[in-house]
Protein backbone atom coordinates (compact mmCIF):
# COMPACT_ATOMS: atom_id res chain seq x y z
CA UNK A 1 0.00 0.00 0.00
CA UNK A 2 2.79 2.25 1.19
CA UNK A 3 5.31 1.65 -1.59
CA UNK A 4 2.53 1.83 -4.37
CA UNK A 5 1.98 5.38 -3.25
CA UNK A 6 5.49 6.61 -3.23
CA UNK A 7 5.44 5.08 -6.78
CA UNK A 8 2.04 7.57 -7.63
CA UNK A 9 3.84 10.25 -5.59
CA UNK A 10 7.04 9.80 -7.45
CA UNK A 11 5.24 9.70 -11.01
CA UNK A 12 2.92 12.76 -10.71
CA UNK A 13 6.37 14.55 -9.17
CA UNK A 14 7.88 13.59 -12.74
CA UNK A 15 4.69 14.68 -14.81
CA UNK A 16 4.83 18.08 -12.96
CA UNK A 17 8.69 17.97 -14.07
CA UNK A 18 7.85 17.67 -17.14
CA UNK A 19 5.17 19.68 -17.59
CA UNK A 20 7.17 22.93 -16.24
CA UNK A 21 10.13 21.66 -18.87
CA UNK A 22 7.71 21.85 -21.40
CA UNK A 23 6.20 25.08 -20.53
CA UNK A 24 9.50 26.13 -19.79
CA UNK A 25 10.90 25.48 -23.61
CA UNK A 26 7.92 26.79 -25.28
CA UNK A 27 7.92 29.70 -23.44
CA UNK A 28 11.79 30.42 -24.61
CA UNK A 29 11.57 29.41 -28.07
CA UNK A 30 8.67 32.45 -28.43
CA UNK A 31 11.05 34.74 -26.47
CA UNK A 32 13.73 34.03 -29.37
CA UNK A 33 11.87 33.87 -31.86
CA UNK A 34 10.59 37.39 -31.04
CA UNK A 35 14.25 38.90 -30.47
CA UNK A 36 15.09 37.01 -33.81
CA UNK A 37 12.74 37.69 -35.98
CA UNK A 38 11.30 40.96 -35.62
CA UNK A 39 14.39 42.89 -35.65
CA UNK A 40 15.01 41.10 -39.14
CA UNK A 41 11.71 42.55 -40.66
CA UNK A 42 12.59 45.38 -42.90
CA UNK A 43 10.36 48.10 -41.26
CA UNK A 44 12.36 47.47 -37.27
CA UNK A 45 15.21 50.36 -37.75
CA UNK A 46 12.39 52.93 -38.44
CA UNK A 47 10.38 51.32 -35.29
CA UNK A 48 13.14 51.07 -33.16
CA UNK A 49 13.23 54.80 -33.63
CA UNK A 50 10.06 55.71 -33.45
CA UNK A 51 8.58 54.09 -30.52
CA UNK A 52 11.52 52.73 -28.65
CA UNK A 53 14.18 55.58 -28.83
CA UNK A 54 15.74 55.58 -25.55
CA UNK A 55 17.26 59.08 -25.34
CA UNK A 56 13.70 60.54 -25.80
CA UNK A 57 12.20 58.38 -23.36
CA UNK A 58 14.89 59.60 -20.64
CA UNK A 59 13.70 62.93 -21.57
CA UNK A 60 10.40 62.79 -21.33
CA UNK A 61 9.74 60.31 -18.35
CA UNK A 62 10.17 62.90 -15.74
CA UNK A 63 7.36 65.10 -17.17
CA UNK A 64 4.92 62.15 -17.73
CA UNK A 65 5.56 60.88 -14.27
CA UNK A 66 4.49 64.25 -13.00
CA UNK A 67 1.41 64.77 -15.30
CA UNK A 68 0.32 60.66 -13.92
CA UNK A 69 -0.20 62.71 -10.45
CA UNK A 70 -3.32 64.29 -11.73
CA UNK A 71 -4.16 60.98 -13.11
CA UNK A 72 -4.31 60.11 -9.37
CA UNK A 73 -5.41 62.68 -8.28
CA UNK A 74 -8.80 62.58 -10.46
CA UNK A 75 -8.95 58.57 -10.00
CA UNK A 76 -8.97 59.45 -5.99
CA UNK A 77 -11.54 61.75 -6.10
CA UNK A 78 -13.97 60.01 -8.44
CA UNK A 79 -13.64 56.42 -6.49
CA UNK A 80 -15.93 57.67 -3.57
CA UNK A 81 -18.28 59.62 -5.25
CA UNK A 82 -18.66 55.90 -7.72
CA UNK A 83 -18.61 53.88 -4.68
CA UNK A 84 -21.76 55.59 -3.07
CA UNK A 85 -23.62 56.32 -5.71
CA UNK A 86 -23.26 52.63 -7.32
CA UNK A 87 -24.47 51.14 -3.94
CA UNK A 88 -27.45 53.51 -4.24
CA UNK A 89 -28.10 52.96 -7.71
CA UNK A 90 -27.73 49.47 -6.49
CA UNK A 91 -30.46 49.68 -3.93
CA UNK A 92 -32.86 51.69 -6.16
CA UNK A 93 -32.84 48.96 -8.42
CA UNK A 94 -33.58 46.73 -5.41
CA UNK A 95 -36.94 48.70 -4.07
CA UNK A 96 -39.71 45.71 -3.60
CA UNK A 97 -42.93 47.65 -2.73
CA UNK A 98 -45.18 49.02 -4.95
CA UNK A 99 -44.58 52.57 -3.49
CA UNK A 100 -40.82 52.62 -4.79
CA UNK A 101 -41.87 51.38 -8.47
CA UNK A 102 -40.22 55.03 -9.22
CA UNK A 103 -37.40 54.89 -8.16
CA UNK A 104 -36.92 51.26 -9.88
CA UNK A 105 -37.23 52.70 -12.98
CA UNK A 106 -34.81 55.74 -12.66
CA UNK A 107 -32.23 53.12 -11.55
CA UNK A 108 -32.90 51.34 -14.18
CA UNK A 109 -33.02 54.24 -16.77
CA UNK A 110 -29.73 54.89 -14.78
CA UNK A 111 -28.01 52.43 -15.90
CA UNK A 112 -28.90 51.79 -19.24
CA UNK A 113 -27.74 54.68 -20.11
CA UNK A 114 -24.73 55.74 -18.54
CA UNK A 115 -23.55 51.96 -19.26
CA UNK A 116 -24.71 51.76 -22.81
CA UNK A 117 -22.88 55.30 -23.92
CA UNK A 118 -18.81 55.51 -24.50
CA UNK A 119 -17.25 57.42 -21.85
CA UNK A 120 -15.43 59.46 -24.36
CA UNK A 121 -18.98 60.60 -25.35
CA UNK A 122 -20.19 61.11 -21.78
CA UNK A 123 -16.98 62.66 -21.24
CA UNK A 124 -17.86 65.01 -24.15
CA UNK A 125 -21.81 66.21 -23.53
CA UNK A 126 -20.87 66.65 -19.51
CA UNK A 127 -17.55 67.99 -19.73
CA UNK A 128 -18.15 70.65 -22.72
CA UNK A 129 -22.33 70.96 -22.08
CA UNK A 130 -22.95 71.41 -18.89
CA UNK A 131 -20.12 74.58 -18.55
CA UNK A 132 -21.40 75.81 -21.57
CA UNK A 133 -24.81 76.57 -20.35
CA UNK A 134 -23.26 79.62 -18.53
CA UNK A 135 -21.55 78.30 -15.27
CA UNK A 136 -19.16 81.01 -13.67
CA UNK A 137 -15.61 79.84 -12.78
CA UNK A 138 -14.58 77.73 -11.10
CA UNK A 139 -17.91 75.61 -11.61
CA UNK A 140 -17.18 75.41 -15.05
CA UNK A 141 -14.47 73.74 -14.46
CA UNK A 142 -13.67 70.72 -16.75
CA UNK A 143 -12.29 68.60 -13.94
CA UNK A 144 -15.38 68.90 -12.35
CA UNK A 145 -17.49 67.78 -15.09
CA UNK A 146 -15.23 65.68 -16.52
CA UNK A 147 -14.99 63.74 -13.08
CA UNK A 148 -18.83 63.64 -12.59
CA UNK A 149 -18.96 61.97 -16.34
CA UNK A 150 -16.54 59.17 -15.46
CA UNK A 151 -18.37 58.72 -12.14
CA UNK A 152 -21.81 58.57 -13.67
CA UNK A 153 -20.64 55.86 -16.01
CA UNK A 154 -18.52 53.81 -13.69
CA UNK A 155 -20.99 54.20 -10.65
CA UNK A 156 -23.79 52.25 -13.15
CA UNK A 157 -21.36 49.99 -14.27
CA UNK A 158 -20.53 49.07 -10.30
CA UNK A 159 -24.60 49.31 -9.16
CA UNK A 160 -24.93 46.80 -11.64
CA UNK A 161 -22.33 44.51 -10.07
CA UNK A 162 -23.59 45.40 -6.63
CA UNK A 163 -27.23 44.47 -7.46
CA UNK A 164 -25.77 41.40 -8.56
CA UNK A 165 -24.18 40.71 -5.25
CA UNK A 166 -27.38 42.02 -3.59
CA UNK A 167 -29.42 38.83 -5.69
CA UNK A 168 -26.99 36.36 -5.04
CA UNK A 169 -27.60 36.55 -1.49
CA UNK A 170 -30.68 34.10 -0.49
CA UNK A 171 -33.83 35.32 0.02
CA UNK A 172 -34.24 33.37 2.99
CA UNK A 173 -31.75 35.51 4.68
CA UNK A 174 -34.08 38.20 4.95
CA UNK A 175 -37.02 36.22 5.68
CA UNK A 176 -34.57 35.33 8.58
CA UNK A 177 -34.32 38.89 9.30
CA UNK A 178 -37.84 39.43 9.50
CA UNK A 179 -38.44 36.60 11.88
CA UNK A 180 -35.59 38.13 13.96
CA UNK A 181 -38.08 41.37 14.17
CA UNK A 182 -36.25 43.61 11.71
CA UNK A 183 -37.66 46.10 9.14
CA UNK A 184 -36.41 45.86 6.02
CA UNK A 185 -34.20 48.67 6.06
CA UNK A 186 -32.24 46.79 8.60
CA UNK A 187 -32.01 43.79 7.13
CA UNK A 188 -30.58 44.79 3.78
CA UNK A 189 -28.02 46.76 6.19
CA UNK A 190 -26.69 44.41 8.94
CA UNK A 191 -27.64 41.10 6.99
CA UNK A 192 -28.16 41.17 2.98
CA UNK A 193 -25.27 44.19 2.19
CA UNK A 194 -22.45 42.83 4.18
CA UNK A 195 -22.56 40.14 2.31
CA UNK A 196 -23.06 41.22 -0.83
CA UNK A 197 -20.10 43.10 -0.71
CA UNK A 198 -18.02 41.65 0.21
CA UNK A 199 -19.01 38.86 -2.81
CA UNK A 200 -18.23 41.74 -5.26
CA UNK A 201 -15.30 43.09 -4.33
CA UNK A 202 -13.09 41.01 -6.94
CA UNK A 203 -15.68 42.46 -9.58
CA UNK A 204 -15.28 45.97 -8.24
CA UNK A 205 -11.65 45.66 -8.37
CA UNK A 206 -11.51 44.79 -12.13
CA UNK A 207 -13.90 48.13 -12.23
CA UNK A 208 -11.38 49.80 -10.62
CA UNK A 209 -8.49 48.78 -12.51
CA UNK A 210 -10.19 50.09 -15.61
CA UNK A 211 -11.11 53.21 -14.07
CA UNK A 212 -7.17 53.84 -13.56
CA UNK A 213 -6.76 53.76 -17.33
CA UNK A 214 -10.34 55.61 -17.91
CA UNK A 215 -8.89 58.93 -16.27
CA UNK A 216 -6.99 59.74 -19.14
CA UNK A 217 -10.11 60.23 -21.19
CA UNK A 218 -10.02 63.74 -19.07
CA UNK A 219 -7.33 64.50 -21.33
CA UNK A 220 -9.86 64.92 -24.13
CA UNK A 221 -11.50 68.00 -22.50
CA UNK A 222 -8.41 69.94 -21.51
CA UNK A 223 -6.71 68.78 -18.30
CA UNK A 224 -2.93 68.04 -18.93
CA UNK A 225 -2.78 64.39 -17.37
CA UNK A 226 -0.36 61.79 -18.69
CA UNK A 227 -1.87 60.54 -21.81
CA UNK A 228 -1.90 64.05 -23.11
CA UNK A 229 1.34 64.98 -22.19
CA UNK A 230 2.82 62.16 -23.70
CA UNK A 231 0.67 63.29 -26.85
CA UNK A 232 2.64 66.71 -26.77
CA UNK A 233 5.68 65.44 -26.82
CA UNK A 234 4.69 63.07 -29.67
CA UNK A 235 3.43 65.87 -31.43
CA UNK A 236 6.52 68.05 -30.81
CA UNK A 237 9.19 65.59 -31.23
CA UNK A 238 7.16 63.57 -33.91
CA UNK A 239 8.02 60.07 -32.39
CA UNK A 240 5.51 57.80 -30.69
CA UNK A 241 8.30 56.84 -27.76
CA UNK A 242 6.65 59.08 -24.85
CA UNK A 243 3.63 57.24 -25.49
CA UNK A 244 5.39 53.67 -24.87
CA UNK A 245 6.60 55.71 -21.72
CA UNK A 246 3.12 56.07 -20.44
CA UNK A 247 2.27 52.92 -21.40
CA UNK A 248 4.88 51.66 -19.13
CA UNK A 249 3.74 53.71 -16.26
CA UNK A 250 -0.04 52.86 -16.62
CA UNK A 251 1.02 49.15 -16.59
CA UNK A 252 3.13 49.70 -13.28
CA UNK A 253 -0.34 50.63 -11.39
CA UNK A 254 -2.51 48.62 -13.40
CA UNK A 255 -0.64 45.08 -13.28
CA UNK A 256 -0.28 44.86 -9.96
CA UNK A 257 -3.81 46.01 -9.05
CA UNK A 258 -4.93 42.87 -12.24
CA UNK A 259 -3.21 40.63 -10.34
CA UNK A 260 -4.35 41.79 -6.63
CA UNK A 261 -7.80 41.01 -8.51
CA UNK A 262 -7.15 37.26 -9.90
CA UNK A 263 -5.83 36.76 -6.01
CA UNK A 264 -8.81 37.74 -4.73
CA UNK A 265 -10.87 35.73 -6.93
CA UNK A 266 -9.00 32.90 -6.48
CA UNK A 267 -9.20 32.84 -2.80
CA UNK A 268 -13.36 33.74 -3.08
CA UNK A 269 -12.80 30.56 -4.99
CA UNK A 270 -11.28 28.20 -2.48
CA UNK A 271 -13.95 29.55 -0.01
CA UNK A 272 -17.10 28.99 -1.82
CA UNK A 273 -16.16 24.81 -2.68
CA UNK B 1 3.53 99.14 -112.43
CA UNK B 2 6.44 99.91 -109.91
CA UNK B 3 3.98 99.75 -106.82
CA UNK B 4 2.82 96.09 -107.64
CA UNK B 5 6.32 94.27 -107.65
CA UNK B 6 7.30 96.10 -104.21
CA UNK B 7 3.76 94.87 -102.62
CA UNK B 8 4.33 91.52 -103.69
CA UNK B 9 7.82 91.57 -102.90
CA UNK B 10 6.56 93.34 -99.31
CA UNK B 11 3.67 91.12 -99.18
CA UNK B 12 6.11 87.85 -99.60
CA UNK B 13 8.33 89.40 -96.77
CA UNK B 14 5.29 89.58 -94.69
CA UNK B 15 4.13 86.20 -95.39
CA UNK B 16 8.11 84.90 -94.80
CA UNK B 17 8.09 86.81 -92.13
CA UNK B 18 5.01 85.17 -90.50
CA UNK B 19 5.88 82.13 -91.24
CA UNK B 20 9.24 82.47 -89.53
CA UNK B 21 7.55 84.01 -86.67
CA UNK B 22 4.70 80.71 -86.77
CA UNK B 23 7.63 78.57 -86.93
CA UNK B 24 9.84 80.26 -84.33
CA UNK B 25 6.72 80.01 -81.74
CA UNK B 26 6.19 76.35 -82.86
CA UNK B 27 10.02 76.00 -82.02
CA UNK B 28 9.28 77.46 -78.41
CA UNK B 29 6.42 75.68 -78.10
CA UNK B 30 7.76 72.15 -78.57
CA UNK B 31 10.99 72.89 -76.69
CA UNK B 32 8.89 73.77 -74.17
CA UNK B 33 6.71 70.87 -74.31
CA UNK B 34 10.25 68.74 -74.78
CA UNK B 35 11.51 70.65 -71.96
CA UNK B 36 8.39 70.12 -69.47
CA UNK B 37 8.46 66.51 -70.69
CA UNK B 38 11.77 66.17 -69.89
CA UNK B 39 11.27 67.81 -66.68
CA UNK B 40 8.64 65.11 -65.62
CA UNK B 41 10.74 62.98 -67.50
CA UNK B 42 13.88 63.30 -64.71
CA UNK B 43 12.14 64.50 -62.09
CA UNK B 44 8.72 62.83 -60.92
CA UNK B 45 8.76 59.56 -62.76
CA UNK B 46 8.77 56.47 -61.16
CA UNK B 47 9.10 58.49 -57.36
CA UNK B 48 5.36 58.93 -56.92
CA UNK B 49 3.53 55.76 -55.18
CA UNK B 50 1.43 54.96 -58.72
CA UNK B 51 2.81 55.72 -61.87
CA UNK B 52 1.35 58.99 -63.33
CA UNK B 53 -0.52 60.13 -60.11
CA UNK B 54 0.47 61.73 -57.15
CA UNK B 55 -1.36 61.14 -54.21
CA UNK B 56 -1.67 64.23 -51.83
CA UNK B 57 -2.87 64.27 -48.34
CA UNK B 58 -4.40 66.36 -46.17
CA UNK B 59 -6.47 66.45 -42.83
CA UNK B 60 -10.07 65.32 -42.46
CA UNK B 61 -11.61 67.47 -41.95
CA UNK B 62 -9.49 69.91 -43.60
CA UNK B 63 -10.25 73.47 -42.22
CA UNK B 64 -11.23 77.16 -43.79
CA UNK B 65 -9.44 78.67 -45.52
CA UNK B 66 -7.25 76.29 -46.01
CA UNK B 67 -9.32 73.93 -47.82
CA UNK B 68 -12.99 74.84 -48.44
CA UNK B 69 -15.62 72.96 -47.64
CA UNK B 70 -13.69 69.92 -46.70
CA UNK B 71 -13.26 69.06 -50.51
CA UNK B 72 -9.28 69.16 -51.76
CA UNK B 73 -10.31 67.96 -55.00
CA UNK B 74 -12.45 71.48 -55.95
CA UNK B 75 -8.70 73.14 -56.02
CA UNK B 76 -10.17 75.96 -53.87
CA UNK B 77 -8.93 77.06 -50.62
CA UNK B 78 -4.74 78.02 -50.03
CA UNK B 79 -3.38 74.64 -49.54
CA UNK B 80 -5.88 73.14 -52.37
CA UNK B 81 -4.58 75.59 -54.63
CA UNK B 82 -1.00 75.33 -53.50
CA UNK B 83 -1.35 71.63 -53.99
CA UNK B 84 -2.61 71.81 -57.64
CA UNK B 85 0.00 73.82 -58.77
CA UNK B 86 2.68 71.81 -57.39
CA UNK B 87 1.49 69.01 -59.19
CA UNK B 88 1.16 70.88 -62.36
CA UNK B 89 4.21 72.10 -61.97
CA UNK B 90 5.61 68.90 -61.25
CA UNK B 91 3.92 67.23 -64.81
CA UNK B 92 0.37 66.06 -63.30
CA UNK B 93 -2.03 67.69 -64.49
CA UNK B 94 -5.85 67.60 -62.30
CA UNK B 95 -6.88 64.33 -63.10
CA UNK B 96 -3.53 62.93 -62.20
CA UNK B 97 -3.75 63.77 -58.70
CA UNK B 98 -5.68 61.88 -56.16
CA UNK B 99 -6.58 62.55 -52.93
CA UNK B 100 -6.45 60.75 -49.19
CA UNK B 101 -6.72 61.89 -45.34
CA UNK B 102 -4.43 61.14 -43.03
CA UNK B 103 -4.00 62.78 -39.38
CA UNK B 104 -1.33 63.80 -37.44
CA UNK B 105 -0.32 60.35 -36.28
CA UNK B 106 -0.68 58.84 -39.30
CA UNK B 107 1.39 61.27 -41.24
CA UNK B 108 4.65 60.38 -38.78
CA UNK B 109 4.25 57.24 -38.02
CA UNK B 110 7.14 54.45 -39.08
CA UNK B 111 6.83 52.73 -42.73
CA UNK B 112 5.26 53.38 -45.85
CA UNK B 113 3.35 56.26 -46.47
CA UNK B 114 0.09 56.41 -48.53
CA UNK B 115 1.21 59.44 -49.96
CA UNK B 116 2.94 61.03 -51.69
CA UNK B 117 3.46 64.48 -49.74
CA UNK B 118 1.32 65.63 -47.57
CA UNK B 119 -0.10 69.09 -46.60
CA UNK B 120 -2.06 70.50 -43.54
CA UNK B 121 -0.02 73.39 -42.12
CA UNK B 122 2.45 70.96 -40.60
CA UNK B 123 5.22 73.50 -39.18
CA UNK B 124 9.00 72.94 -40.03
CA UNK B 125 10.77 71.86 -37.13
CA UNK B 126 14.03 70.44 -36.13
CA UNK B 127 12.55 67.67 -33.93
CA UNK B 128 9.99 66.67 -36.89
CA UNK B 129 12.68 66.28 -39.46
CA UNK B 130 14.31 63.72 -37.85
CA UNK B 131 11.19 61.42 -38.68
CA UNK B 132 9.99 62.96 -41.96
CA UNK B 133 10.88 65.38 -44.43
CA UNK B 134 9.69 69.37 -45.53
CA UNK B 135 9.84 70.71 -48.23
CA UNK B 136 11.00 74.45 -48.54
CA UNK B 137 8.45 76.40 -46.50
CA UNK B 138 5.10 77.57 -48.52
CA UNK B 139 3.59 79.76 -45.88
CA UNK B 140 5.24 81.54 -42.81
CA UNK B 141 2.29 81.95 -40.36
CA UNK B 142 1.89 84.63 -38.23
CA UNK B 143 0.69 83.56 -34.52
CA UNK B 144 -2.86 85.13 -33.19
CA UNK B 145 -4.36 85.43 -30.38
CA UNK B 146 -7.95 84.44 -30.31
CA UNK B 147 -9.99 85.67 -27.03
CA UNK B 148 -13.39 84.99 -26.37
CA UNK B 149 -16.43 87.78 -26.03
CA UNK B 150 -15.70 87.99 -22.02
CA UNK B 151 -12.28 88.34 -21.80
CA UNK B 152 -12.46 90.76 -24.96
CA UNK B 153 -14.65 92.66 -22.77
CA UNK B 154 -13.06 92.72 -19.60
CA UNK B 155 -10.32 94.56 -21.14
CA UNK B 156 -8.05 91.81 -22.60
CA UNK B 157 -5.42 93.71 -24.80
CA UNK B 158 -2.78 92.67 -26.93
CA UNK B 159 0.07 93.43 -24.24
CA UNK B 160 2.38 90.27 -22.86
CA UNK B 161 1.14 91.44 -19.53
CA UNK B 162 -2.36 91.22 -20.04
CA UNK B 163 -1.77 88.35 -22.11
CA UNK B 164 -0.07 86.04 -19.09
CA UNK B 165 -3.20 86.71 -17.19
CA UNK B 166 -5.45 84.70 -19.28
CA UNK B 167 -6.31 81.39 -18.72
CA UNK B 168 -5.04 79.41 -22.04
CA UNK B 169 -6.10 77.12 -24.11
CA UNK B 170 -4.33 75.06 -27.09
CA UNK B 171 -4.65 72.33 -29.92
CA UNK B 172 -1.71 70.01 -28.63
CA UNK B 173 -0.85 68.51 -31.75
CA UNK B 174 0.44 72.01 -33.46
CA UNK B 175 3.58 73.71 -32.31
CA UNK B 176 1.40 76.39 -30.88
CA UNK B 177 2.01 75.07 -27.22
CA UNK B 178 5.78 75.88 -27.34
CA UNK B 179 5.08 79.62 -29.10
CA UNK B 180 2.91 80.18 -26.12
CA UNK B 181 5.43 79.08 -23.82
CA UNK B 182 8.30 80.86 -25.27
CA UNK B 183 6.46 84.10 -26.11
CA UNK B 184 3.72 84.53 -23.40
CA UNK B 185 4.54 82.16 -20.76
CA UNK B 186 0.93 82.46 -19.36
CA UNK B 187 0.98 82.65 -15.16
CA UNK B 188 -1.54 78.99 -14.80
CA UNK B 189 -0.50 76.32 -17.09
CA UNK B 190 -2.70 76.19 -20.47
CA UNK B 191 -5.33 73.43 -21.30
CA UNK B 192 -4.79 71.32 -24.05
CA UNK B 193 -6.96 69.77 -26.96
CA UNK B 194 -7.24 67.24 -29.95
CA UNK B 195 -8.19 70.03 -32.54
CA UNK B 196 -9.60 73.56 -32.85
CA UNK B 197 -13.07 72.50 -32.50
CA UNK B 198 -12.56 70.95 -28.74
CA UNK B 199 -10.82 74.61 -28.31
CA UNK B 200 -13.23 76.74 -29.22
CA UNK B 201 -15.85 74.69 -27.70
CA UNK B 202 -13.76 74.98 -23.90
CA UNK B 203 -13.96 79.12 -25.08
CA UNK B 204 -18.05 78.79 -25.52
CA UNK B 205 -18.02 77.23 -22.33
CA UNK B 206 -15.65 80.00 -20.97
CA UNK B 207 -13.18 77.36 -19.44
CA UNK B 208 -10.16 79.43 -21.07
CA UNK B 209 -10.34 82.89 -22.51
CA UNK B 210 -8.10 82.66 -25.21
CA UNK B 211 -6.12 80.41 -27.76
CA UNK B 212 -3.43 80.66 -30.02
CA UNK B 213 -3.63 79.58 -33.43
CA UNK B 214 -2.27 80.70 -36.81
CA UNK B 215 -3.78 83.83 -37.69
CA UNK B 216 -5.80 82.80 -40.92
CA UNK B 217 -7.20 80.26 -38.74
CA UNK B 218 -7.62 82.67 -35.94
CA UNK B 219 -9.69 84.60 -37.95
CA UNK B 220 -11.98 81.76 -39.44
CA UNK B 221 -12.53 80.56 -35.88
CA UNK B 222 -13.44 83.88 -34.31
CA UNK B 223 -16.09 84.85 -36.81
CA UNK B 224 -17.59 82.02 -38.05
CA UNK B 225 -17.30 79.08 -35.40
CA UNK B 226 -17.30 81.02 -32.09
CA UNK B 227 -19.28 84.25 -33.61
CA UNK B 228 -18.16 86.97 -31.48
CA UNK B 229 -14.59 85.65 -31.25
CA UNK B 230 -12.16 88.65 -31.24
CA UNK B 231 -8.69 88.26 -32.82
CA UNK B 232 -6.52 91.11 -30.56
CA UNK B 233 -3.35 91.06 -31.27
CA UNK B 234 -0.41 89.05 -33.69
CA UNK B 235 3.05 87.78 -33.56
CA UNK B 236 3.83 88.76 -37.34
CA UNK B 237 4.92 86.14 -39.81
CA UNK B 238 8.44 87.74 -39.93
CA UNK B 239 9.44 87.39 -36.47
CA UNK B 240 12.47 85.86 -36.19
CA UNK B 241 12.67 84.05 -32.91
CA UNK B 242 10.62 80.79 -32.97
CA UNK B 243 9.09 81.42 -36.34
CA UNK B 244 6.26 78.81 -37.97
CA UNK B 245 6.92 77.95 -41.49
CA UNK B 246 4.67 75.49 -43.12
CA UNK B 247 6.30 72.55 -45.14
CA UNK B 248 4.90 69.81 -47.31
CA UNK B 249 5.26 67.08 -45.18
CA UNK B 250 7.12 63.30 -47.21
CA UNK B 251 8.37 60.34 -45.67
CA UNK B 252 12.00 60.14 -44.63
CA UNK B 253 14.39 60.05 -47.79
CA UNK B 254 11.64 60.56 -50.34
CA UNK B 255 13.19 61.13 -53.84
CA UNK B 256 10.17 63.01 -54.17
CA UNK B 257 11.41 65.85 -52.02
CA UNK B 258 13.85 67.67 -55.03
CA UNK B 259 11.07 68.02 -57.02
CA UNK B 260 8.39 69.92 -55.03
CA UNK B 261 10.95 72.45 -54.04
CA UNK B 262 12.19 72.49 -57.71
CA UNK B 263 7.78 73.61 -57.89
CA UNK B 264 7.66 75.50 -54.65
CA UNK B 265 10.85 77.62 -56.19
CA UNK B 266 9.43 78.13 -59.53
CA UNK B 267 6.28 79.49 -57.74
CA UNK B 268 7.81 81.53 -55.43
CA UNK B 269 10.32 83.14 -58.64
CA UNK B 270 7.46 83.75 -60.31
CA UNK B 271 4.97 85.14 -58.02
CA UNK B 272 2.53 82.10 -58.27
CA UNK B 273 2.92 81.43 -54.72
CA UNK B 274 1.72 85.51 -53.18
CA UNK B 275 -0.98 85.19 -56.13
CA UNK B 276 -2.64 82.42 -54.32
CA UNK B 277 -2.22 83.37 -50.62
CA UNK B 278 -3.37 86.81 -51.80
CA UNK B 279 -6.54 84.95 -53.34
CA UNK B 280 -7.18 82.74 -50.64
CA UNK B 281 -5.93 84.27 -47.22
CA UNK B 282 -7.33 87.68 -45.97
CA UNK B 283 -5.32 90.61 -46.04
CA UNK B 284 -4.05 90.48 -42.04
CA UNK B 285 -2.28 93.57 -41.12
CA UNK B 286 -5.35 94.74 -39.42
CA UNK B 287 -4.51 92.96 -36.16
CA UNK B 288 -2.26 95.03 -33.45
CA UNK B 289 0.78 93.35 -33.28
CA UNK B 290 1.78 92.63 -29.75
CA UNK B 291 4.14 93.89 -27.73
Amino acid sequence: MQARSDERQQYERRQQRKGFAIAAASSLAVVVALIYFVPKTPGWQKVRASFFNGEILLSTFPSLLKAFLLDIAIFMWSLPAIAIIGLLIALCRDQRSAVMFPLRIFGVLYTDIFRGVPVILTVFLIGFGIPGLGLPRPWNSPYIWGSLALILTYSAYVAEIIRGGINSIHDSQRAAGKSLGLSNTDTMRFIVLPQALRRVVPANMNMLVALQKDVALLSFIGPVELLRQAGVHKSLLANFTPYVGAALIFLAVTVPATRYADYLLARQHRERS
Amino acid sequence: MKKQPIQLIKHSNTTNQTTRLALAITLAFSSLFAASHLQAETCATGKTLKDGVLTIATGNPAYFPWVMDNDPASGKGFEAAIAYEVASRMGFDKDAVAWTSASFDQSIQPGAKDFDFNLQQFSITKEREKVVDFSTPYYSAAMAVLVNKAAADSGATASIDSLKKLKWGVDANTTALQMLQENIEPDSSPLLYDDNTNVTEAMKANQIDAALFDLPTALYLGAVVLEDGVVIGQFPADRTATPDQFGLLMEDGNPLKACVDEALAAMAEDGALAEIEAQWLQETTGVPVIQ
